[in-house]
């Protein structure tokens, strides 16, 4: 019964915090700085997410070629720079790991 | 742009998150029944939380019997850079009436605001006719939402059986490059991107993935401190 309380807290707190500026929307003159600095948010949220991934193999930077992931989203960057398409990054950087991994 | 067309954009966009997003689904299943959540608990934390990483950090903090007051802190902070997605999309949900509000904060995850916020760059409330961007969230949303509960189902189905690694979960950050890479078109965005991911990686070890929202943080704060060119 006790887990079902923490899940319903869990969920609350995590729809809070989603919901919490979409509410506020409307009702608060933000400052200025906070509106400039939301045009960052896409690409700041989602390098955080992702820079780890790459660098990071359990927990360890690792740069050289023991580290596949690495070598494999560097071609998937320049591929998405080249022709910003989704699948053809999304191809470019499997086969690359592949190959990685496989020769 | 109709309603039906931009709610299919979604959905397409957020389609090759789902083949990374599928496998982390799967091992969560299988990691709350391995922490002694019974599979209906485990299914029905998929639709109440609705959060993968916090949803890991739940079955686990479950399963050595943490406190219940430090587990739903952790909970919070492991989310609370949804808070910035939620500051990121308010000015395009602005007009909307609260049920689509409701509807689309629950929705609001890492996967389908990634999906989504490549076509709402640019769409604020004004011009919200030409492009309806509450129905692309809507469609990112609930394209992640139907394949998060599929996979977290063939986790708890599989049991304690854990699927061999294909490196499917991938896919994952090379949608998210996908994403960002053709973003960056100036050197503001470009020390965003910078800042955020050194922070990222150096704070990686931070408990409750609290290292993510510093680097993201920094990110905002290293874009607006960056020096226009002068032209």
């Amino acid at each position: 019964m006790n887990l079902w309380w923490l899940m319903l807290a869990c969920g609350v707190i995590t729809f809070g915090i989603r919901y919490s500026f979409i509410a506020a929307e409307g009702h608060y003159q933000p400052p200025g700085w906070f509106r400039r600095l939301l045009p960052f948010v896409p690409i700041a949220a989602l390098t955080a997410l992702t820079a780890p991934e790459l660098l990071l193999v359990q927990g360890d930077i690792i740069l050289g070629s023991d580290n596949p992931r690495l070598w494999a989203g560097m071609v998937a960057i320049v591929v998405a720079a080249l022709w910003r398409n989704t699948l053809i990054t999304l191809g470019a950087g499997f086969g690359a790991l592949f190959l990685l991994q496989y020769s | 742009m109709k309603s039906s067309d931009a709610f299919a954009l979604g959905l397409r966009s957020v389609m090759p998150i789902l083949v990374g997003v599928a496998p982390f689904g799967i091992i969560y299943g299988v990691v709350a029944l391995q922490s002694g959540i019974p599979p209906l608990a485990a299914m029905a934390m998929s639709s109440i939380v609705f959060a993968g990483s916090a949803q890991f950090l739940l079955a686990q903090l479950v399963g050595a019997g943490a406190p219940m007051l430090l587990t739903a802190g952790a909970v919070g902070l492991v989310n609370l850079r949804h808070a910035l997605y939620s500051a990121s999309v308010a000015p395009v949900l602005a007009h909307l009436p609260r049920r689509w509000k409701i509807l689309l904060a629950y929705l609001l995850t890492d996967e389908a605001y990634a999906a989504a916020i490549p076509h709402l760059m640019g769409v604020t409330s004004n011009s919200s006719e030409s492009v309806p961007g509450h129905w692309i969230l809507f469609g990112s949303g609930l394209g992640l939402w139907t394949g998060w509960q599929l996979s977290t189902l063939a986790g708890v189905m599989l049991g304690t059986q854990l699927p061999s690694n294909l490196g499917l979960d991938f896919a994952l950050p090379l949608t998210f490059i996908a994403i960002v890479v053709p973003m960056i078109d100036n050197r503001a965005r470009f020390a965003a991107a910078l800042a955020a991911g050194a922070v990222a990686v150096v704070l990686a070890t931070m408990p409750y993935k609290v290292g993510l929202f510093i680097a993201a943080m920094a990110g905002l704060v290293a874009g607006v401190a960056m020096p226009r060119r002068a032209k």
